[in-house]
């Protein structure tokens, strides 16, 4: 091989801004090559799904409504990763959110106090924060992985969701149909902006946004996050305490899981479903990296996967192109980002030989 | 009677071939964590592997050419892993949830084609007299030859390990790779190998999905098992033998919430097919509360990575 | 084993064993070997004498092929060779033996022999091999054990008979002593001069003088990367040797005579604890007490409990019977590191990167990290960033950390310089209570000087200070008592005037010392 990393004894604090956007560069190049392999013209298809998505103002709503349950999500993944708690469970947090959210709406589905939406909320963030808790339990008390368990309950998670809308949760005039009745307009999170879908529920998730990165960058809490995830060794020496940092990852993650998992029922499905997410919580993971695990990064980078659900349901609808497509986008994007990110700690080198030559040429 | 030992004998096969994509995996993905190397993407190599070894099954209509294809398509994802943890020292937690997500997205996109098409499955060895043994003769004369396959991997990986200078070198590289570089093994080649020998096998857990459990190709159809897998390596304290126990197990807690479902138990399906989760849950707990028993057995480099020259 | 014994036919001129010409190696941001020649004659021990830092781990990685020079040539025996990697050295006759062992903790001491011999795997014919060979040389070792139970004598014991095995005709050995009891130094003594006299060469690294004097026949001495001369260690003075290695004399600092010690500081009584290390060792009814106004120092080899011991008093392990470590009259066993830094602990660990700094941090985060509580750098639960910047502008001009800025990260400095930043940062938050383990290890000359006077002067200030050091001299330098660990047991104290090096060497050995006198010099 040609090339040679060199370390560069100091992180680059430009590469850190940089690789981001070079990778979304290589998806970009990469993702053509796709479309022409599918035997498609690499233009239209890259316009048809990057671009005309959000063309109009309603696409631009969609794109918001997409992207808050990924922001949401990745926010507390982030926070966890920061600490090197590898929660990976916010699918399944997300679902118990809806389900004890939404189970709350269709308890009081006749209610019309306007404290409903509130309780759900909280229903919801309480709800993901239970099924956070049990990672965090297990881990601290038994040691166990916590990527293996809080993944196992995302799996048990969707079973109890299934078996919930093919039983109690299922409307009782629905045909036997394995959903639930409609909520009513009191459980609905009100929309924003006349002619999009777009709710509440994104505000809140800006909100959210600007308290994370509050907390991230200036706060006493932040800084433990960080060193203990770093170097749990000097977080230990400085008396920051390792129990309680896992937990309040842990269920801070949940909680936001919850609450995005509850904004699905309540905002743009309006019901419970047997799916209430296309994988919300896992492309989260691909979120918080792309986002440098930073929340104004996620902010962007929830819009940008956000964009890529949007375009693979544009080329699956005006081209034929199945959906998967997006599934290896959002891959290809996390891939190219770690690849990229050797470039932070490391510099590209033309191997001696290259550079004997080069000199030659010069004198 | 007679009725009930065939139906034994029927639970105990399908036992077999439910754990025997857990064996492979989980013996792939212990090798190369002997190596140092934890590779997340086991779940995602096995889909890849599923539905490349479908593909090429259609194609060719040869299985062992369906497997081999597999096997490279395993391989190559983990190549790619390589890559990145090896040669770009990325993070091997993120890069392997990477590879997850991108072998689910890439072999769905593969597959989109093949969901629903029919394939006869792979053939099961029939003996004369041995295989018409009642009991026995279905279970240890009447698998299909990847069964035997799995065993003898993990005899062989077991002996590998052990008794070979070359698995040796492997386990002193996942032990202290500064060690082992300083006595001058390539730590990098070394966990290329490991991590692709580690892909191999997960494609070829994959193709047992798509070519003999479940002869077709559906979208997400290892439904976690490759997590499982790796649940199992820890579940085994990284010895081969044990995780030919704990697949089997896995298999049989499998098998029996099929069957309990069948026979229409008052519980509702989706309650009994958590079973496997849950227990790989408990497992883990079990056997990660002891933390000295899992530091004097876990290879001490797992997941770090290894910078050449500082 | 047969070794080839050098022949010294005066009629020829003898052909060097090894002979380095001209060699460079850079690294990004340094020079490490800059024209460095060196010329090892058969049978002859070679002292590489060098303060840390000058080149001279650099310099035998080039030798056995772990790294590649830059410029310059090696010849073998008088035949100009390329060494491409530690196999090549092995097959040549190079055998090495490493300063942090290159040793498999989870492996058998064969398999660890296997993984550095060439040749067939057949493990009972080498286990056969090993016992031959450590009962000749007077090394006991068993090859069925595994290497995380062994003390790290034998774990050197490991390395060395994993050369003997390849007839080696040149052994490098990497600061070898440094992790000895002075008995057990005696003993690899011994076994390196009946090497010599039969004929293979050695390469002995260190910056211990007196050692090199005793030991060697011919030394070359390395600073900055560079050549600066070569010398007979027998005609020296250990100043005049260290006159070339530092480049000028050097001012150790002296204790203070009688040192006014005051009331009890810290009092461990009677301190047992369980290692949370497998491979770590128990401590065992520790018992001391530190007076304000004294240095009181732990002597002891690597892995004696120290770690364990230093992990209850700074409150990263916590102790269940908190009366068992007593800070300033307040029983603390169970108080963790926040609440006893309060209390008036400050704490300068081991480990400089990882432990006592973050090293991907700023300089201003790392004094944040444990200056937060007593400089008062939170409020409201956020950072307070222009005191924090405050904070550690004022420990890098105090303590003369050089460095680009407070906004360097902690990775950029020179471990002299980190070490200074360390400690400057827990003097200056007025501590009554200072300790550090290892305090100038791995730091240059003129760093250390610093940092004993930084200590003193504490002490004289009236804190009371604990040092835990491996290195005997630093101690009789600094300390005004001096206590010895030794499988997770302390010796009573003694006044450092009062004892002597023998002395605090044989309570060093503990049960081992006992074995090594039986099988002392062989040769």
């Amino acid at each position: 091989m040609l090339l040679k990393l060199e370390p560069r004894g100091e992180t680059s604090r430009a590469m850190i801004y940089l690789t981001p956007l070079l990778a979304i560069l290589l998806t970009l190049i990469m993702g053509a090559i796709l479309f022409a392999l599918l035997g498609h013209n690499p233009l239209e298809a890259m316009y048809a799904f990057f671009i005309s998505p959000i063309s109009n103002s309603y696409g631009l709503g969609e794109l918001a409504v997409k992207a808050t349950p990924l922001i949401l999500c990745a926010i507390g993944l982030a926070l966890g990763f920061r600490a090197n708690v590898w929660n990976i469970g916010a699918e399944g947090q997300l679902t118990l959110g809806a389900i004890c959210g939404g189970g709350l709406a269709l308890w009081f589905y006749d209610s019309e106090s306007v404290f409903l939406l509130p309780a759900m909320a909280l229903a919801g963030a309480l709800g993901g924060l239970a099924w956070a808790a049990i990672p965090a339990f297990l881990k601290l008390r038994f040691n166990a992985n916590e990527i293996l368990t809080s993944l196992m309950l995302t799996y048990v998670a969707t079973l109890l969701l299934s078996l919930l809308v093919h039983g109690p949760y299922r409307d009782p005039d629905g045909f036997n149909f394995p959903e639930s009745r409609l909520f009513a307009d009191s459980a609905l999170l009100p929309v924003m902006v006349e002619g999009t879908r777009l709710h509440l529920g994104a505000a809140v998730a800006v909100f959210v946004v600007l308290v994370a990165w509050l907390v991230v960058s200036r706060s006493f809490i932040g800084f433990q996050i960080k060193v203990i995830g770093l170097t749990p060794a000097a977080a230990g020496y400085a008396g920051f305490r390792h129990h309680s940092l896992v937990w309040l990852t842990l269920l801070t993650g949940g909680a936001l899981a919850g609450l995005a998992g509850l904004f699905e029922v309540a905002g743009p499905i309006g019901q419970i479903t047997p799916v209430i997410s296309p994988g919300y919580g896992f492309t989260a993971i691909i979120v918080a990296f792309v986002g440098r695990l930073h929340p104004i990064g996620i902010l962007g980078a929830g819009l940008l996967i956000a964009l890529s659900y949007l375009g693979g349901e544009t080329v699956q609808i005006e081209m034929g192109l199945p959906q998967a497509v997006t599934g290896v986008f959002q891959g290809m994007l996390l891939f190219f980002l770690l690849a990229c990110d050797v470039l932070i700690r490391y510099r590209v080198r033309w191997s001696i030989g290259a550079s004997q030559e080069a000199r030659g040429t010069a004198s | 009677m007679m009725g009930m030992i065939d139906t034994l004998a029927a639970i105990l096969v399908t036992v077999v071939t439910a754990a025997t994509p857990l064996v492979f995996a989980a013996t792939g993905e212990l090798v190369n964590e002997k190596a140092g190397v934890l590779n997340l993407g086991v779940e995602g190599m096995m889909l890849v592997g599923a539905v490349s070894g479908f593909a090429a099954a259609i194609a060719t209509g040869n299985p062992v050419i369906a497997i081999f294809v597999a096997m490279l398509a395993g391989a190559l994802m983990a190549f790619l892993f390589g890559v990145l943890t090896l040669s770009l020292m990325a993070n091997q937690v993120a890069t392997g949830l990477a590879l997850t997500m991108f072998g689910v997205g890439l072999s769905a996109l593969i597959g989109q084609d093949y969901v629903g098409t029919p394939i006869k499955g792979l053939a099961k060895l029939s003996i004369p007299v041995l295989t018409d043994l009642p009991l026995i003769g279905p279970v240890i004369f009447g698998q299909d030859f990847l069964v035997y396959l799995s065993l003898v991997l993990v005899a062989a990986v077991a002996w590998f390990l052990k008794s070979t200078r070359a698995g040796l070198i492997l386990r002193a590289t996942g032990e202290s790779h500064d060690a082992a570089h300083a006595l001058g093994y390539s730590v990098i080649g070394i966990r290329y190998l490991a991590v692709m020998f580690g892909g191999a096998m997960s494609g070829l857990a994959g193709a047992y999905l798509s070519l003999a459990y479940t002869p077709m190709w559906a979208e997400n159809m290892s439904a976690g098992r490759g997590w499982i897998a790796l649940a199992l390596v820890v579940f085994a304290t990284w010895k081969p033998g044990r995780v030919l126990v704990g697949a089997y197990l896995f298999g049989g807690v499998t098998i029996l919430q099929l069957h309990a479902q069948g026979a229409g138990f008052a519980v509702p399906s989706q309650a009994l097919s958590m079973l496997p989760y849950l227990a790989t849950i408990v497992v883990l707990v079990a056997i990660s509360r002891d933390s000295t028993r899992i530091r004097l057995n876990a290879p001490a480099c797992i997941g770090k990575v290894f910078h050449p020259e500082t | 084993m047969e070794l080839e014994v050098a022949r010294s036919d005066a009629a020829e001129p003898v052909v060097p064993r090894l002979e380095l010409r001209g060699i460079d190696k850079s690294f990004p941001g340094c020079k490490a070997n800059d024209g460095v020649d060196l010329s090892i004659l058969p049978g002859e021990i070679h002292a590489l004498l060098g303060e840390n830092g000058a080149g001279k781990s650099t310099l035998v990685k080039i030798i056995y092929g772990i790294l590649h020079a830059d410029a310059g040539t090696i010849a073998w025996e008088g035949q100009k060779t390329h060494i491409a990697g530690p196999s090549f050295a092995r097959n040549l006759g190079i055998g090495m033996v490493f300063q942090h062992f290159s040793l498999f903790e989870a492996l058998t001491v064969a398999e660890n022999i296997a993984l550095g011999v060439e040749g067939d795997h057949d493990m009972s014919r080498l286990e056969a091999r090993i016992e031959e060979v450590s009962a000749a040389y007077g090394l006991p070792l068993d090859p069925r054990r595994h290497v995380h139970s062994l003390s790290v004598g034998e774990r050197q014991r490991i390395e060395i008979v994993r050369c003997l095995l390849q007839d080696p005709r040149l052994l490098i050995m990497d600061e070898p002593t440094s992790v000895l009891t002075p008995q057990e130094v005696d003993t690899l003594f011994g076994t390196l001069r009946r090497l010599s006299s039969e004929g293979c060469s050695i390469l002995y690294i260190s910056h211990k003088l007196d050692e090199i004097k005793q030991l060697c026949d011919t030394a070359t001495v390395l600073r900055g990367g560079k050549f600066v001369g070569a010398c007979d260690p027998k005609e020296e003075s250990p100043q005049s040797m260290a006159r070339m290695m530092i480049g000028d004399d050097v001012k150790e600092p002296k204790p203070q005579g009688d040192a006014q010690v005051g009331e009890v500081v810290l009092s461990v009584a009677d301190l047992s604890l369980q290692s949370q290390d497998p491979f770590g060792t128990d401590l065992k009814a520790v018992t001391f007490n530190v007076h304000a106004g004294e240095i009181f120092g732990i002597a002891g080899i690597a892995g004696n409990g120290q770690n364990e011991l230093l992990a209850a008093l700074s409150g990263e392990q916590l102790v269940p019977d908190g009366a068992a470590v007593v800070i300033g009259g307040q029983p603390s066993g169970r108080l963790g590191p926040r609440r006893r830094r309060s209390l008036g602990l400050s704490f300068v660990p081991e480990e400089r990167h990882g432990h006592g700094a973050v090293p991907a941090l700023r300089l201003t985060e790392n004094a944040f990290l444990s200056g937060h509580l007593r400089e008062k750098l939170v409020r409201w639960g956020l950072i307070d960033f222009p005191k924090t910047a405050e904070y550690a502008q004022k420990i890098c001009e105090s303590f003369d950390v050089r460095t680009s800025g407070i906004n360097a990260e902690a990775s950029s400095l020179s471990g002299g310089n980190l070490q200074k930043f360390i400690i400057g940062r827990e003097i200056l938050q007025r501590p009554n209570l200072m300790i550090a383990a290892q305090p100038t290890w791995g730091v240059d000359a003129g760093a250390a000087a610093s940092i004993h006077q930084a200590l003193i002067d504490l002490a004289a200030s009236g804190a009371a200070v604990l040092v835990v050091s491996q290195e005997l001299d630093e101690l009789f330098a600094i300390s005004d008592r001096i206590a010895v660990m030794s499988s997770g047991h302390l010796s009573a104290a003694r006044p450092t005037a009062a004892t002597t090096l023998e002395e605090i060497g044989l309570l060093m050995g503990g049960d081992g010392g006992a074995a090594g006198e039986r099988m002392i010099n062989v040769a």
